[in-house]
């Protein structure tokens, strides 16, 4: 990474004119998050870059003074893919959305985690179309009353973790639009992890599904409803941090210390950087009521980028090739001097 | 004394000292017909080599369907491969074939139709039996239902003989193997019947088999055998000598339109200083750009298969935004499903060649044929105003020169291009000319320069209109840019009314002004005009050429305006067409471009001579309409 000579700071990366989204839009605090996230990834202000599909989130790249470019729905993976993969040098980040990256991106969504490009992806996950006015998203619990179920929903929704991992992914985090220490450190864990990141917000649409992650993350009920993942940790949560998770048979289960004959040495200690996919899975897969929500990274490993090997295939290629240079090609194979 | 019947008159018979007859033909008509899994592309192409060293001008067309291996001995099954070699200029692979080597009774059915009367037909004979006859579909035993007459027909034990070869050498090659050595006992067969030097058929072999000494032994002893055979029987008295082409000097090799697209993408962005990003989705038949462009990362070529065509093409956008040149290869319905993406680098101005190799259509169509069908796709495809220009190769060679085009098109002017080829110009070749790389014009991007405190998104070159390419990692130049219309100059979004309309006329002037940097549109026969004007565009190059300097040969008054530029077309456009009194205009297609015509020179009243069989025209049926369009008042 190039270290930048002055350090940078949240300002340089703010863009003079005005953002647009809906006041109380869980939007503004990512960008926030973002921008104060920055300087302590390495970057400077002409290497990162910025790419985004279509919906609310994707306005993500007009708000920062970098490059950017706001592309087609559900198609920034792809340009960022080619972007990254032909200037590996650049750091790429993709904001979309639920809509975005699970609906008419949900085959680049699932192509670019197995390829392990290394960019960082975050996903406004607000459950619904905003842009639109309020219809279902992939991410839609079951039976949601919207504009287009009237009647409630009827097909399940996308997890995105669970998608991610599924995929292959190497990184996969989680964070709530309203912590913004949390996402701070968390964009900071992605981008430093050489691979496709993948971050999942808990953001909140203002106007049409307001307050959908509340049972969660409100204030008063948090602690006992999500649980904060911290490399090489107990797995523990609750007000009085007397909560846990164990592994019971197959399946992860929370139980109370204490109680049962449950020590803290029963206790899950959480390893994100295990190759091994099996926790990381069902950890993501934890949904309220029956278990905490987890935040925080859930997944990092380390493993070769799709950049990374074609260019070292490039420099192999240029070491032994035969043929050296585009006359040598023209010149290949059959020649025929005709005199 | 042989039967043949060439379109070209015999012109010399000599006796030789070994009482062989020898005939000099001025070119020949060879196809190969077998099951796919015969290796009849294989034996053609070790043909066209041996020629091509031999010093005649060819081109070739193989014939394959699109199933990869039908059950063998039937209709569906049988691949072709035919050959057009001469002592002159060679411009199509022909028309109908002069010989035909038919290795099985369902490669005679299916190909009887596309020979010569009076032809020769080479048949395997140990083929030709009951059981062949009922997979190919024959009711009656073909070589005794008078079907064959008139035709000169060698029954050649070509199988038996193989593995008789073979089997002689003991050297443990199971049947199998061993019968993989017909082609080569066809070769044997060919070398002899065109005069030509065994010893070439020979290196063919040891070059291919390299690594398989077995493989070698066997191949040139069954390729002596098939010489051996024609030589020793009576049933083949007669030998054909095709002369080295006289006014082709250079340096030669044979080339496909796909490879010559590839290497052509390589040389612009090499001339222009800017590396290459090709990220495609494998499609019949523009798979092999994409094949062999990943085998040359050496020349600092990046290439992305992608996961769908959508993501090939949005891939290539990703990189030219990064500052490499973004290339995307397809087919007509690959071309269908990338239009919204090619609306978002028409209006974020950004260089993308697109190539879109075109096959029968619509939907699945026929993947395998050729059909000019995609110029109103290339054309208006895409929702919006969006224009973008349009190009078409001619020959397969060419499809070098105008990818090289595109690229240059693609990067001065700051815009997408599609490059029209089609699977004619894909898998066929010719004998090519290989250019001089060091003689190959600059490519200059309209860059800009770190920190230039003049940069703005959208500021325009005042004569080309097309805005300035700032590239991420450059310092004092970040911007933003995207889907949503932006301002002029700025580059903020926009949804003013008048700057939207002013917009759209920029994006329109800069694609009308290429105009001004591209060539003339050339006549070839009359430039002071004439009687009939024949107009053609893109694939059908090769046999609107020869039809039309065929009939000029024969005194009629007909010249060709053949189209590589289509969109925007010639500034002399007009003025060629105002010159002759009539107009034909003849594609592979229900008539797109007499329509694009008709829509930007609404003056000339155009005939129209269309095809849609999924095959190339054929000279005979050109000279034909001509001649009727003549006569016509």
């Amino acid at each position: 990474m190039t270290q930048s000579q002055t350090k940078l700071t949240r300002a340089d990366f703010q863009i003079d004119g005005q953002v647009k989204w809906c006041a109380g839009c869980g939007g503004y605090p990512i960008l926030a998050a973002v921008q104060k996230a920055l300087p302590e990834t390495g970057v400077t202000k002409e290497n990162v870059v910025f790419i985004s599909g279509i919906g609310c989130s994707s306005r993500f790249p007009y708000y920062m003074k970098t490059y950017g470019f706001h592309t087609l729905h559900g198609r920034a993976l792809p340009i960022a893919s080619g972007l990254k993969i032909s200037r590996p040098d650049l750091h790429v980040w993709v904001a979309t959305g639920d809509g975005d990256s699970m609906a008419i991106g949900g085959n680049h969504f699932i192509h670019t985690i197995r390829r392990n490009i290394n960019l960082n992806i975050m996903i406004f996950n607000n459950k619904i179309y905003g842009l639109t006015k309020g219809q279902y998203s992939p991410t839609t619990p079951l039976g949601s009353i919207t504009k287009t179920s009237p009647h409630g929903t009827i097909e399940n929704p996308f997890l995105p973790g669970e998608l991610t991992i599924a995929a292959q992914g190497t990184f996969f985090a989680r964070v709530v639009d309203k912590e913004p220490k949390g996402m701070e450190s968390v964009f900071i864990d992605a981008a430093k992890h050489d691979g496709t990141s993948v971050i999942e917000i808990l953001q909140n649409c203002v106007i049409f599904n307001n307050d959908i992650h509340e049972q969660i993350v409100a204030k008063d009920v948090r602690d006992d409803r999500m649980i904060l993942l911290e490399h090489d940790k107990k797995m523990i949560f609750g007000k009085e941090n007397d909560k846990g998770l164990i592994l019971d048979g197959q399946e992860i289960k929370a139980v109370k210390i204490g109680e049962n004959g449950i020590t803290m040495d029963d206790i899950l200690v959480h390893d994100k950087k295990t190759q091994n996919p099996n926790i990381h899975y069902m950890l993501a897969r934890m949904t309220y009521p029956e278990l905490p929500v987890a935040i925080g990274v859930i997944r990092s490993v380390d493993q070769p980028t799709y950049e990374a090997m074609l260019d070292e295939q490039v420099e192999h290629a240029k070491k032994n090739s035969k043929i050296k240079d585009l006359k040598g090609l023209l010149h290949s194979g059959n020649i025929f001097e005709i005199k | 004394m042989f039967n043949f019947v060439f379109y070209k008159t015999i012109i010399e018979i000599q006796m030789g000292n070994n009482q062989k007859n020898v005939i000099e033909l001025e070119e020949v008509v060879v196809k190969f017909a077998g099951d796919s899994g015969d290796g009849m592309q294989l034996t053609g192409n070790q043909f066209s080599d041996a020629s091509a060293s031999f010093g005649n001008d060819l081109s070739t067309f193989p014939d394959y369907p699109s199933e990869i291996r039908a059950p063998q001995g039937t209709v569906a099954g049988v691949s072709g491969f035919q050959v057009h070699i001469g002592n002159k200029a060679v411009q199509t692979p022909g028309d109908l074939a002069d010989v035909l080597i038919a290795l099985n009774p369902a490669a005679l059915k299916t190909n009887m139709k596309w020979v010569k009367p009076g032809a020769t037909i080479i048949i395997d004979i140990d083929n030709f039996d009951n059981k062949h006859y009922k997979k190919a579909g024959y009711i009656e035993d073909p070589l005794h239902d008078n079907s064959l007459k008139g035709y000169t027909l060698i029954k050649a034990p070509i199988t038996s003989l193989s593995r008789a070869t073979v089997n002689s050498l003991e050297l443990d090659i199971d049947h199998k193997t061993a019968d993989k050595t017909r082609n080569q006992f066809v070769m044997g067969l060919l070398f002899w019947l065109f005069n030509r030097d065994v010893k070439k058929g020979e290196e063919f072999i040891v070059k291919k088999f390299a690594k398989k000494p077995d493989l070698v032994t066997i191949n040139k002893a069954v390729l002596f055998a098939g010489y051996n055979y024609a030589e020793t029987v009576e049933a083949i008295a007669t030998q054909f000598n095709i002369n080295p082409a006289k006014n082709r000097k250079g340096t030669f090799r044979q080339v496909t339109g796909n490879a010559a697209t590839a290497w052509g993408l390589i040389a612009g962005t090499q001339k222009a200083g800017v590396k290459l990003f090709l990220g495609s989705y494998p499609i019949t038949p523009a798979t092999e750009i994409l094949q062999e462009l990943s085998l040359h990362k050496y020349l600092d070529v990046k290439t992305f298969q992608a996961e769908d065509e959508i993501a090939g093409i949005c891939s290539a956008i990703g990189a030219s935004f990064a500052g490499s040149l973004g290339v995307t290869t397809t087919s007509g319905p690959g071309l269908a499903l990338k239009t919204e993406a090619a609306g978002l680098a028409v209006i974020t101005e950004l260089p993308l060649v697109i190539v879109d190799v075109q096959r029968g259509g619509p939907s699945t169509g026929l993947p395998t044929k050729t059909e000019q069908s995609d110029l109103m796709q290339a054309i208006y495809g895409r929702h919006g105003e969006s224009p973008l220009p349009v190009i078409a190769a001619s020959t397969p060679g060419n499809c070098f020169k105008f990818a090289f085009e595109a690229v240059r098109i693609a990067l001065e002017h700051m815009t997408p291009v599609i490059l029209l080829t089609d699977g004619y110009l894909a898998n066929g070749t010719e004998l090519w000319e290989i250019p001089n790389v060091d003689k190959l014009p600059e490519i200059i991007p309209p860059l800009v320069k770190d920190n230039d405190p003049d940069f703005q998104p959208y500021r325009r070159d005042p004569e080309k209109l097309n805005r300035f390419w700032a590239i991420p990692g450059q310092e004092g130049l970040q911007h933003r840019i995207g889907g949503l219309e932006k301002s002029d100059i700025y580059g903020a979004v926009s949804h003013d009314p008048f700057n939207h309309e002013v917009m759209s006329k920029y994006r329109a002037g800069k694609v009308q002004k290429i105009e001004n940097y591209i060539p003339e549109q050339k006549i070839i026969g009359n430039p002071k005009g004439g009687e009939l004007l024949i107009i053609g565009w893109g694939g059908t190059f090769g046999a609107l050429n020869v039809a039309v300097t065929e009939l000029r040969e024969e005194g009629y008054d007909i010249s060709l305006a053949h189209f590589n530029y289509i969109f925007p077309l010639p500034k002399n456009t007009k003025e060629v067409f105002s010159k002759f009194k009539k107009h034909l205009v003849c594609e592979l297609n229900l008539g797109q471009f007499v329509d694009y015509l008709r829509s930007q020179h609404p003056e000339f009243s155009y005939q129209q001579y269309n095809k849609i069989q999924g095959l190339p025209f054929f000279i005979k049926e050109l000279k034909n309409k001509f001649k009727k369009t003549l006569e016509e008042k």
